[in-house]
């Protein structure tokens, strides 16, 4: 089976969870006899290389000498489309960036391992009109390949993938990482919002991260269930070394680690922070990441008077991020909408138990993880106390916590993947 | 003939409402009234009441020839009383039927029979003497928890009086043995031992409703044909199950209640069988081996141990920290806190901690107020904080704590007294040795002295003494002396030295030491 992909990105050029993800789904596909031909767009040329060793220090090592990684290769063919769709982006942004024509370190990830992403603005400054140069561009390619089905992922190539399509004739698979709702809450973006539902209704299967945007898919989008398939985000397996970090205080440390907006619920985790400290003053929470809620958590935190026992990090890059694990006693994911969540998982690598909100994918597959609604502060205030004061929690965590993040393995998602490629064929 | 014993199994624990630990200090109300009441009432509405009539009815129709035994738990009674008492007057009735034998068990549904024999058996009392007032007759025949049983635990009914006790027959402990009969338990061979019969008991129990069954739909006649089949040689068949199989796991559509209404009836007319509760065949049938059960078995799981309730961390570290408290609960009279003891005890707040079922278990789900082992940890923990901090307030010190303690003063006081004797006693082996030491050195002094202070010194002196004290020192503390002395004193001492042969070193230093004294007023 040959697959032609529609992606954004691709290691080692990555900027957030997506190029892992299908790092990680290339591969498992690769090992079930899939062949791909993944596409992404690319600025020619335009990118500053820091910004790429940046991203490099994220999870995915990448050495091209590795023999199985030459294998893996000669079953992915890799093509660079010239077009600057920038991931994380919406339209309002991608205007005023490409205006400013230098943009600055902005919300461009998903992890906190940010990356700089300086942009010459050379092509045009609509996004909708770049989605659609994308697509005919994507079109080209699509007549002249060879392919069994189309698979496409997140809105920035639907159009691509839907042009496709229709040039070929073959079916089109489109993988949903994120919805519109989780990233805008209720304020959406129409024009991306028809984008994703346009490719929904187009695609013959939509694959969705989790059941909790299976159902955003149903219920918002209005697709129909039974072509609405659940692949869960698996993780590769690191063997990654961290030095051990002194610890300097005292008091345990509960963390928040993530993008500072509204999708990611840091208010949450002040309001449960301060309910804690109120009864237990030995405890320190550390928040680390930033973004447009930065000021507004900073006052809340000042309002509330636990400044002293509250600390904001800012943006935590590549290793600061594992020596931020390695100094918490217990990590917490307040997030209001999130399609699947990958940081829990590092965390629990790092032997770090987890809290994490209902209102994710993760919390679907996940058993060793306290689970709380992300606005129920004091349920979370609960499992925070609970994880600190009773020894034997955090010992069953750490005990089954690291073996069950390692089972969730992409040969597993590819398996099912592919299952949903062969339903295409069998009616 | 052969005997056909039905025991059920009537339990409800109180369920914990959400206790946050910032609940902790000032809120000491533990329950969730509204879910325990709810419960209860649908429980009897479905089961309870309906399934005593049945029996009422079935007591009435086959005289003496059907009976059936019960145990009801305290809690199970309490909240009967509390939520759904028209119940506890069905049993009554049921009970002066006389075709009803009430058990003995632990008053809260406990696990104290793997921790301490004194909570147990304070447990069984009161749950005895809630039996008896209730119903008017004190149990005979004991069942512990969940028929939670090891050899070490018969000893402790043995111990208690009793001579017969119900627990599973466990696959494991029985091996080849078949479970209808009577055994007894290994050490104590006076106390009879009557095993579940799992396979038919879990047909009614665990598979009557359920479809993909091979054997489903389970009638009367079937299963009294599956009766009559076992070997003729066999004494009882013990059918052990939960009350709440009849209406609530097994619901009346599936028609649990026409297959009990129907079995009796089947079951009597074959001529083999007759019914018998446990104290009946107590009496009636001789032991035929013992039962080696070093280890806890129940009736829960595949697995018929007790890793339902103990053994994942959790569990024990609750579990521990619970029993810690027993110490100080023992002299405690303050009767909420005794309440809150005993429902803290229940079984059932370490089965919802259980972590084995993350892989299986649908009957768990079931059975558990909790989305995951962890929230109850929390919670449960939650609450045992508010109640250790009660606890630590309101209650008197233990003996064996009062004890301790006074031990503890008392070395401490020993240890002061201790202290001052070895300072004191320092301080007089020093001065001894200070004025016992052959001092040359104090000795030595008197050349320090004017010539007129060594003459008055020296007429307190007798030649004797200063002849010893003057062997063996120096030539400078001679000259000073010998020419103070007086002509008499001289002609003395010359006369002494030249009869004396060899002085020992202790006169030397008593010599020396006498002077010494003398020499010491010159110079305080």
């Amino acid at each position: 089976m040959k697959v032609l992909m529609f992606g954004w990105e691709f290691p080692p050029h990555i900027s957030g969870g997506l190029g892992t993800a299908c790092y990680g789904m290339t591969k498992g596909l690769a090992n079930q006899n899939v062949e791909t031909i993944f596409v992404v767009p690319k600025a020619f040329g335009d990118e500053d290389q820091s910004a790429v060793r940046l991203v490099n220090a994220s999870d995915i090592i990448v050495d091209s000498t590795d023999e199985a990684y030459k294998e893996f290769w000669k079953k992915i063919t890799y093509m660079e489309i010239g077009s600057n769709l920038i991931p994380y982006v919406g339209p309002q942004e991608f205007a005023r960036l490409v205006e400013k024509n230098n943009l600055e370190s902005t919300g461009l990830t998903k992890k906190v391992t940010s990356t700089k992403f300086n942009f010459s603005g050379k092509y045009g400054s609509d996004l909708m009109a770049e989605v659609s140069r994308y697509a005919l561009v994507a079109a080209g390619i699509a007549k002249n390949l060879d392919y069994d089905l189309i698979h496409a992922h997140d809105w920035l190539t639907y159009s691509a993938g839907i042009a496709a399509k229709k040039i070929s004739g073959k079916p089109l698979v489109v993988h949903m990482h994120a919805t519109e709702f989780d990233r805008s809450g209720i304020n959406i973006n129409q024009n991306i919002y028809d984008i994703e539902r346009k490719g929904m209704e187009e695609a013959d299967r939509v694959i969705t991260v989790s059941n909790f945007t299976r159902n955003i898919v149903i219920e918002k989008y209005g697709i129909n269930p039974d072509k609405v398939f659940t692949v869960y985000n698996a993780v590769e397996p690191t063997e990654k070394e961290v030095d051990e970090v002194k610890r300097y205080v005292k008091e345990k440390v509960v963390t928040f680690l993530g993008r500072l907006t509204q999708q990611k619920g840091p208010e949450y985790f002040i309001e449960a922070a301060s309910i804690v400290l109120k009864h237990d003053p030995d405890v320190r929470f550390v928040m680390a990441g930033s973004g447009d809620l930065m000021n507004k958590m900073v006052k809340r935190v000042a309002q509330l008077k636990i400044g002293t026992k509250f600390h904001f990090t800012g943006f935590l890059r590549g290793t600061d991020v594992d020596k931020m694990f390695m100094l918490s006693d217990v990590f917490v994911m307040p997030s209001v909408s999130e399609p699947f969540g990958i940081v829990p998982l590092e965390a629990m690598r790092s032997n770090v138990p987890v809290v994490i909100s209902k209102q994710s994918g993760v919390a679907e597959i996940l058993k060793h993880a306290l689970k709380v609604d992300f606005w129920d502060v004091h349920g979370m205030a609960d499992a925070i106390y609970g994880l600190l004061h009773y020894e034997s929690l955090g010992k069953m965590f750490r005990k089954y916590g690291k073996d069950e993040v390692n089972s969730l393995k992409w040969d597993n998602a590819a398996y099912k993947i592919v299952q949903v490629y062969q339903s295409l064929f069998q009616s | 003939m052969k005997s056909i014993c039905f025991y059920f199994q009537v339990h409800q624990p109180f369920r914990l409402k959400t206790y946050r630990f910032f609940n902790m200090g000032h809120d000491h109300y533990y329950y969730n009234d509204f879910e325990n009441s709810h419960i209860m009432s649908r429980v009897a509405q479905k089961s309870y009441l309906p399934m005593n009539d049945l029996l009422l009815k079935l007591f009435k129709k086959h005289g003496k020839d059907f009976k059936v035994a019960f145990s009801l738990t305290g809690h199970a009674i309490e909240q009967l009383e509390l939520y759904a008492p028209e119940v506890i007057q069905s049993f009554k009735k049921l009970a002066d039927t006389g075709n009803v034998e009430f058990l003995a068990e632990t008053y809260a549904h406990s696990l104290a029979s793997l921790r301490s024999k004194d909570e147990f058996f304070k447990q069984v009392e009161l749950h005895s003497n809630k039996i008896e007032s209730l119903f008017g007759v004190r149990p005979t025949t004991f069942r512990n928890t969940e028929l939670i049983y090891s050899d070490e635990i018969g000893s402790l009914i043995h111990e208690m009086g009793y001579s017969l006790m119900l627990t599973e027959g466990a696959k494991h402990v029985l091996g080849w043995k078949s479970p209808n009969f009577m055994y007894c338990n290994a050490r104590e061979p006076k106390l009879k031992i009557l095993l579940k019969n799992h396979t038919l008991s879990d047909d009614i129990a665990f598979r009557f409703s359920n479809h993909g069954w091979s054997e489903w739909p389970l009638t009367a006649e079937k299963f009294t044909d599956w009766l009559s089949s076992l070997d003729k040689n066999e004494d009882v068949i013990n059918l052990f199950m939960d009350y709440e199989t009849f209406g609530e796991h097994q619901w009346r559509e599936t028609g649990i209640f026409d297959f009990m209404a129907a079995l009796p009836a089947k079951i009597l007319k074959t001529k083999k069988f007759k019914f018998s509760t446990p104290a009946e065949l107590g009496k009636e049938l001789q032991t035929i081996a013992p039962i080696h059960v070093p280890y806890p078995i129940s009736w829960a799981d595949e697995e018929r141990d007790i890793t339902a309730w103990l053994g994942n961390e959790m569990q024990d570290e609750a579990f521990n920290k619970l029993y810690d408290l027993e110490p100080k609960i023992k002299n405690c009279d303050n009767q909420e806190i005794l309440t809150d003891w005993y429902r803290l005890q229940n079984s059932d707040h370490f089965y919802y901690m259980c972590t084995k079922w993350f892989s299986d278990g649908d009957v768990h789900k079931y059975f558990n107020p909790y989305n995951s082992p962890y929230e109850a940890f929390i919670n449960y923990m939650n609450v045992l904080s508010d109640f250790t901090m009660r606890v630590e307030e309101n209650c008197q010190k233990s003996d064996s704590e009062k004890i301790i303690e006074k031990v503890d003063e008392l070395s401490k006081d020993i240890s002061t007294a201790a202290k001052k004797a070895v300072k004191n006693t320092r301080k007089k082996v020093q001065d001894i040795i200070a004025t016992n030491k052959p001092d040359s050195a104090s000795f030595d002094r008197i050349k320090e002295l004017s010539n007129a202070k060594i003459k008055t010194l020296l007429k307190e002196i007798d030649a004797e003494n200063l002849l010893y004290a003057l062997q063996d020192a120096t030539d400078e503390v001679r000259d000073k002396v010998l020419p103070n002395l007086t002509k008499t004193a001289k002609a003395e001492y010359d006369r002494l030295s030249e009869g004396i042969k060899k002085i020992r070193k202790s006169d030397i230093a008593k010599s020396r030491k006498i002077i010494a004294e003398k020499i010491s007023r010159f110079f305080s």
